[in-house]
């Protein structure tokens, strides 16, 4: 597995010098890191613990509790697929199937070709129009794999 | 047709996922199109998720509907004079005389899918900030009683009476107190708080400001989950505009008193769903859940006194201030008082927001609003409660929709999600996914759930495939393990992920090759 070890420093320091005084600083500062960054690089990890002055383990310890936290950079296009119950009680599973098939890749996975990440989620709290996916970060309802295949044919998987 | 008309398209994220976006371009493009003077509003979600996206116009009879609208019908609802309410295969009618609608009791969702959600004007106009007004007339302790008058019960699921919860931060001693609202909604079926936070955010905003105004609390956090993007553009834009008109601040409506409110994005963990891992997560660390006592209302979010309540109970704060704490126990059965916004999701034709005092039924709720299963087929299980919740058979449906009722038949009406499936479901699968759940979601402190969930998948795989007395044998064990669960788990995620697994291997055993005679 080829870990990409490029990451903008100067983005995660701005970043944690930002926000360091807020309280409860740690699980705001790695929020924004992944959400500007789109992951929260392993290697910043000794500056995040150098700022808030704490240890290398604790702030590990934060980062791999929370399934937000990427530790690569994702594909192009993420896509999150609903596994919870309301889902699973309108074909979610066969649906899970279809895309999994489709981009030939398993969840916490992306493409050869960086274009796809593909993730599990727990409930996107649209359970009245399941099944339900999010697709770079715009909610599907009703969610049907011929509507799928749509949804990702502009996207191109050769990006 | 003359002068400018009003069309309503639900900007609630189950409509756009539906298509709302497209079809209010459409309209706007189709009205340019014709030279017709229309004003889109974006409104919140009515909750008849099924007629998604449901789009609005106001008419001298009132406000028509139509629905499920797609890009493709915006030109023929012109055709048909939408616009007058003209008839059109997809028309409803007046919206508020749609049987769905009309039978609920609307107190907490009163406003929700009729205003725009993130003006204060329209907020204000419809009966918003009378209760922090009347509340800012009295003194803590007097706000505290009209909240336990009204006999409300924490709606994230422990049912806690809140008012009880309020009156021990009012009294505990601290330089600094906190309101915090649990806005991680995770469990799945539910999404009442999600339509609340992107339809209605201001009536949260104010129950929460005049929960911090009873205990004296003058800063508040919501904790909301990252999978609810819409709702934190909602919240973010209310406040600021709370802020804007002193609804929010250093000093609210002139009264002299604080209370300033941030939205806190959460990072994907269900476990901080559980109120005491969610002030970890807010204090920035893992999100492992805390020893009680202390209480958070003693020791709470930075060790100071905490009130912690879901989204529904602190928006339902306002309308009981308003009103009266005595106006809203009249509705309810026994010690549930008051409505619930149900959710109704899963396998069911007319999937929704059905909020009703306790005590409607069950059956009522998914025969007479759902409509049964989407799929045509017989309703053979159904998730009350989240996924923490029993799955209960067809035969117990005549439950009324109460928290002592449901658990007295082993059950857990938790935050009011209700998941129907149909003669398809496998609750072997299902009862094998709850323990799987519990494992990827448990924050490991203590080693019935840690360790429990992981073994419980594997007892349940084992009691697959094996046979006669080995199968039994293997059966007992995980009646077994999920007493040591439910028993030892330091809080709700170990000790109830047993609901779902002991109700599937009580109502359900053939699924699991069990023999369905009642055991001795």
């Amino acid at each position: 597995m080829n870990r990409e070890t490029h990451w903008d420093r100067a983005a995660v320091e701005s970043i944690a010098h930002g926000l360091r005084h807020e309280p409860g600083a740690l699980t705001v500062i790695l929020r924004r890191i992944q959400d500007q960054l789109g992951w929260v690089p392993p290697d910043c990890v000794p500056l995040l613990a150098a700022i808030l002055n704490l240890s290398r383990a604790e702030v590990h310890g934060v980062v791999s509790f929370y399934h937000d936290f990427r530790h690569e950079p994702p594909g192009r296009n993420v896509i999150k697929v609903c596994r919870a119950e309301s889902c699973q009680a309108m074909g979610g599973v066969a649906l899970e199937g279809h895309i999994k098939r489709r981009l030939g890749i398993d969840f916490g996975e992306t493409t050869l070709d960086r274009s796809f990440t593909l993730e599990a989620v727990y409930c996107l709290g649209n359970c009245a129009c399941s099944p339900a996916a999010m697709i770079d970060g715009e909610l599907f309802g009703r969610l049907s794999p011929a509507r799928f295949d749509d949804a990702i044919a502009h996207l191109g998987k050769e990006g | 047709m003359t002068g400018e008309r009003t069309i309503y398209v639900p900007r609630d994220s189950g409509a756009l996922s539906m298509g709302a976006e497209a079809v209010a371009a459409a309209l706007s493009a189709e009205a340019r199109r014709r030279g017709l003077a229309v004003t889109i509003k974006r409104n919140g979600s009515r909750g008849l998720y099924w007629l998604e996206p449901m789009i609005e116009v106001e008419t001298a009879r009132g406000r028509v509907a139509y629905g499920p609208v797609t890009a493709a019908d915006v030109a023929s609802l012109f055709d048909a004079n939408f616009l007058d309410g003209g008839e059109h295969r997809l028309g409803l009618g007046i919206t508020e005389e749609i049987p769905y609608l009309k039978q609920q009791e609307r107190l907490t969702f009163a406003r929700v899918g009729i205003t725009e959600p993130v003006s204060i004007e329209d907020y204000i106009d419809h009966g918003g900030y009378r209760a922090l007004a009347r509340a800012l007339d009295m003194d803590g302790a007097q706000i505290v009683e009209e909240v336990t008058l009204s006999g409300l019960r924490g709606r994230g699921g422990a049912a806690f009476p809140a008012g009880i919860k309020w009156r021990t931060t009012l009294q505990a001693a601290g330089d600094q107190k906190y309101v915090v609202c649990n806005a991680d909604e995770g469990d799945s079926g539910t999404f009442s708080d999600r339509m609340i936070m992107e339809g209605d955010p201001f009536v949260l905003i104010e129950g929460m400001t005049i929960a911090g105004i009873a205990v004296g609390a003058t800063e508040g956090y919501i904790y909301l989950r990252s999978e609810y993007p819409h709702a934190l553009i909602t919240l973010r834009e209310a406040i600021t505009a709370a802020e804007r008109r002193n609804y929010l601040g250093d000093n609210v409506c002139g009264s002299g008193k604080a209370f300033k409110l941030v939205v806190r994005v959460g990072a994907g963990a269900y476990i901080c769903g559980e109120e005491t891992a969610m002030l970890e997560s807010l204090e920035g660390k893992r999100g492992m859940v805390r020893f009680k006592p202390p209480l958070p209302a003693i020791a709470g979010l930075f060790g100071k006194p905490t009130v912690v309540n879901n989204v529904i109970t602190l928006a339902s704060v306002p309308v009981i201030l308003e009103k009266g704490g005595a106006f809203y126990k009249n509705y309810g059965m026994g010690r549930s008082l008051g409505t619930l916004p149900i959710q109704l999701a899963g396998n069911v034709k007319r999937p929704g927001l059905i909020e009703k005092a306790f005590g409607v039924t069950l059956r009522e709720i998914i025969y007479e609003y759902g409509g049964g299963t989407a799929s045509g087929r017989p309703v053979r299980a159904v998730q009350v409660g989240g996924p923490l919740g029993a799955y209960l058979p067809e035969s117990a449906l005549d439950l009324p929709v109460d928290y002592e009722a449901i658990a007295a038949k082993g059950g857990l009406l938790g935050h009011g999600g209700i998941v129907v499936f149909d003669d398809t479901v496998d609750l072997a699968k299902q009862a094998r996914w709850a323990m799987e759940f519990c494992a990827l979601e448990s924050c490991g402190k203590c080693t019935p759930c840690r360790i429990g969930s992981t073994r419980g998948m594997e007892v349940v795989d084992r009691i697959l495939t094996t046979r006669d007395h080995e199968k039994t044998a293997n059966a007992e064990l995980l009646r077994e393990l999920c007493d040591t669960m439910t028993a030892g788990s330091l809080c709700a995620l170990g000790g109830l992920t047993p609901m779902p697994v002991i109700s599937a291997l009580r109502d359900f055993p053939e699924d699991f090759g069990l023999p369905t005679a009642p055991r001795p």
